[in-house]
């Protein structure tokens, strides 16, 4: 039923997760039947490999300006942001035990921080103003001589608001505080520069830039050691133990390359589709709200609120004309349905159970956005008509 | 995810809208997700003559409450106030263990519009 046979797919939820480039495919193939050794080996079965994971480690550095030594591979974008956290934790114990973030970070890292707060370490959530922006003198005024960490996302997952990461590394590294940066949503989509930024830390995840799940990367920085988060083998030099994913690595090594190649000109294409789409909206939906409408957005996301109805009921419309989007809130019985990026935002909670993300990605066309241009307004109006929270309104409908 | 039957409910709901000389209406919202169902009804020798509701809420309020008002339109009252929520899930051929919540919503709504009803007649 879903997706139905004769519509046309149109896949809206790329910072959920991308399908894996053609090109990063076709690298992979030769190393799971062919070059299959373990790297660790010294025989040719592993020294087939090893050369593979040091090109992707290459290719990885290139992008993020960095040395390839200060590339850890891990599983994911959550092991990355729990390594860097609890790593870091760990080894500055002495210092400190004290880390500033925000209160609209990836659970990756919101949850973590929970788990840490447990054992005894002081959290600072940031808030955000309406539009997701931090305050940066509030940043900089919350560091005291016991942190020992400032972590701050590159790009807001669910809203596509980017936080200002080179005035944050200005300050961090003026107070000397470690910086660690959660960037899997903007690598790729923004250009991405450690040393530009002056992050110490930095986490990215395959599966959102085209390479497959269960591979993912944190950049370490030379002199800021981490206790690692799993303990065995000697791999990636004692930083992470466990043999590594070689195809997954190998994948996301390409996906980086291809992502450098791209970055001149995919954002550039991405950008004006999402105009207009949210031009789209506003003018053929009324009241909706746009979502950090007026905060730095990563090119590719649009969040919005449609009043008086409810999120997931507009995703099902959406999935059974064959758009596939997301939604912030989930009706689900041990949840209030609000999103906690937009409850931090401040929106009405009853607002802010209609939200829906749509994510671009560079496949994404203009007749995709066309589609779903044709088919928002009907869904919501239907949802309106049956609310009994839109009763009595008229339904202004702007020409 | 859901049933077809949700998934009829969801994109063709029966009996939705106002009703302008309705004999009682009954509002519940969920505490839980903030999913609200009005109901609005027409009561004539104790029989349920008609039937409408509004829901703001998931696909499975909003088939929870297209299928009650199928349920107990023609029902006595007494029918109507015995309608629990699993009645509705299961007419629905059962939903996800995490919506179940929705499903109260429907007859939750019918039993305030009920008892709204009959607080009147007294
Ligand atoms: C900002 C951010 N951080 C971390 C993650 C987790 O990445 P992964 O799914 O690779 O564990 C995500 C994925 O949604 C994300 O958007
Ligand atoms: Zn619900």
């Amino acid at each position: 039923m879903k997706g139905e046979r004769d519509v046309k797919r149109i896949y809206l939820d790329n910072n959920a997760t991308t399908a894996v480039r053609p090109e990063v495919l076709q690298g992979m193939l030769p190393f799971f039947c062919e070059a299959f050794g373990n790297p660790s080996s010294v025989h040719w079965a592993g020294s087939q490999v090893s050369p593979a994971i040091e090109k992707a480690r290459g290719q990885v550095a290139q992008l993020l300006n960095c040395q390839p030594t200060e590339i850890v591979f891990t599983a994911c974008g959550s092991e990355g942001d729990n390594f860097a956290l609890k790593g870091t934790v760990d080894v500055l114990r002495e210092k400190g035990n004290h880390i500033i973030t925000t209160a609209v970070e990836h659970p990756a890292v919101l949850d973590t921080c929970r788990f840490l707060e447990k054992k005894g370490v002081e959290i600072t959530y940031l808030p955000v103003d309406g539009e997701g922006r931090l305050d940066l003198d509030l940043l900089e005024r919350s560091i005291t001589p016991r942190t020992i960490l400032i972590s701050v996302m590159w790009a807001n997952n669910e809203t596509g608001v980017v936080f200002p990461i080179h005035e944050i590394g200005v300050v961090a590294r003026r107070h000397k505080v470690r910086f660690f940066c959660d960037a899997v949503q903007a690598v790729g989509r923004l250009p991405v520069d450690v040393q530009k930024a002056q992050v110490d830390l930095l986490s990215l995840s395959g599966h959102k830039i085209g390479a497959p799940k269960g591979v993912g990367a944190l950049f370490v920085r030379k002199g800021n050691p981490l206790t690692p988060l799993i303990h065995g083998g000697h791999q990636e030099r004692r930083r992470r133990a466990g043999t590594h994913n070689v195809p997954g690595i190998v994948g996301l090594g390409i996906a980086c390359q291809k992502a450098m190649d791209e970055l001149s000109f995919v954002p550039g294409r991405m950008e004006p589709l999402r105009e207009c789409l949210q031009s789209g909206l506003l003018t053929l939906v009324p009241e909706i709200k746009v979502n950090g409408a007026s905060a730095p957005r990563l090119p590719n996301t649009l969040n919005l609120c449609f009043a008086g109805i409810e999120g997931e009921a507009l995703l099902l419309h959406l999935d059974i004309a064959g758009i596939a989007a997301s939604s912030g809130s989930a009706c689900t019985s041990d949840d209030h349905g609000m999103s906690h990026v937009l409850e931090a935002m401040g929106v009405d909670p009853l607002l802010g159970q209609s939200s829906v993300r749509f994510s671009l990605g560079r496949d994404t066309v203009a007749e995709d956005i066309d589609r779903v241009l044709e088919v928002v307004p009907g869904v919501v109006q239907k949802l309106r008509d049956m609310s009994p929270f839109w009763e009595g309104r008229a339904c202004r409908r702007a020409s | 995810m859901y049933s077809e039957k949700v998934l009829d409910h969801f994109t063709n709901p029966r009996n939705v809208g106002e009703m302008t000389n309705a004999d009682a209406t009954g509002e519940f919202g969920s505490s839980h997700c903030g999913d609200t169902i009005k109901v609005f009804l027409k009561v004539e020798d104790n029989v349920i003559q008609d039937i409408k509701f509004k829901t703001f809420g998931c696909a499975a309020a909003i088939a929870s409450s297209s299928i009650m008002t199928e349920m107990v339109r023609g029902k006595t009252l007494e029918d109507g106030l015995q309608l629990t929520n699993d009645m509705v899930a299961e007419a629905l051929d059962g939903l996800p263990p995490e919506k179940m919540h929705c499903s109260c919503l429907a007859a939750d709504g019918l039993h305030k519009a009920i008892q709204n009803y009959l607080n009147g007649q007294k």
